[in-house]
């Protein structure tokens, strides 16, 4: 029977190529914003795991929530992205100097 | 037997598309890859009885957000070969990290055991009776409704913000200015010229249409402002 560390060992799996992906690909914004959707998925699949194993909904209650953040955070993250392109030219995030950070 | 199965397809296929996602050389093909991952995650969300998410996460997820990535991938002209430069430098110290993080990950997996008193702690306990989206409208409305409310107002600041930034004020456009509508008055646009019998226009010397007074060539930002002065 598949037991709550199966579920564990793949969000675990998950965030750690989502956290990969943010290395690997340290040019790109979007493949970035793809890898944070990745990180927050295996939040999703931790979190829901654990309600169905303790019998609480609560779990999947704050994944929903997770759910909106993430939505809310990939629109403003590609609005910025289409805004920065449009000045710039260019979405290297290395080129990102603008406020000399 | 075959729960175990659908787990193990689901996981392994998640789990692919995701690394796909990371590694794929065309940007497209990481879009198309997330959605996969989305499907065998809402999947896996299924098999733990969560049926709401499940249907939530590929309405919103494969529906509007990772739509909204391939929309961006493909509306900027981007040279995405270019982007990939750096990738060889960076997949061993990448690697490194994640290494780490799985290990340290899989050694809070194997340690952590459920509090004694944990079926006494339960916020919302499942009940046997009721249907997943059922309980679920149920927590979330009566003990989480402030949580519930205050999501809401985090989308709507998200898409007042992503208008916000992407909203171009275009400069050739002509677009209706009540104000200065209302403001015109006859003797700006009329003129009434006495004609002599016979005479036909041409020996008025008068040019028509009226030249347009010159506050009005200015730009679409300084148009208030120089339409107010001239007023006063």
């Amino acid at each position: 029977m598949i037991s709550l560390g199966h579920y564990l060992v793949v969000s675990a799996i998950l965030l750690v190529l989502g956290v990969f992906g943010i290395f690997l690909n340290r040019k790109n914004v979007i493949i970035i914003l793809m890898s944070i959707e990745l990180i927050l998925l295996a939040v999703n699949i931790n979190l829901v795991a654990f309600s169905a194993a303790l019998g609480d909904l609560v779990g999947q209650v704050f994944a929903m929530f997770v759910l909106t953040v993430a939505a809310a955070e990939a629109a403003i993250g590609l609005a910025i992205v289409v805004i920065y392109f449009r000045n710039r030219g260019s979405i290297e995030v290395e080129d990102v100097n603008l406020m000399r950070g | 037997m075959i729960t175990m199965i659908a787990f193990y397809v689901f996981a392994a296929i998640l789990v692919a598309s995701a690394a796909l996602v990371v590694s794929a050389r065309n940007p497209v093909h990481s879009v198309l890859f997330l959605i996969l991952a989305f499907f065998n995650a809402a999947g896996l969300f299924l098999l733990n009885g969560a049926e709401f998410l499940a249907m939530i996460l590929v309405i919103v997820y494969v529906g509007a957000v990772a739509v909204l990535f391939l929309f961006v991938v493909m509306m900027l002209d981007v040279n995405f070969v270019e982007l990939r430069e750096g990738v060889q430098r960076y997949a061993p110290i990448g690697a490194m990290v994640g290494l780490v993080l799985f290990v340290e990950l899989l050694m809070v997996i194997g340690g952590w055991r459920f509090a004694p008193a944990m079926p006494t702690l339960r916020a919302a306990p499942t009940q046997t009776n009721v249907q997943n989206t059922a309980a679920l409208g149920d927590a979330l409305y009566t003990h989480n409704v402030l949580l519930f409310q205050l999501a809401g107002l985090v989308l709507l600041v998200a898409m007042i913000g992503a208008i916000v930034l992407t909203l171009r004020d275009r400069s050739v456009s002509r677009r209706q200015v009540i104000a200065r509508q209302i403001a015109r008055s006859a003797d700006l646009s009329l003129e009434m010229v006495p004609m002599a019998l016979n005479a036909g226009t041409p020996a008025t010397s008068f040019r028509r249409p009226l030249p347009e007074p010159v506050a009005h060539e200015a730009s679409a930002a300084h148009h208030g402002a120089v339409h107010h002065g001239e007023e006063h």
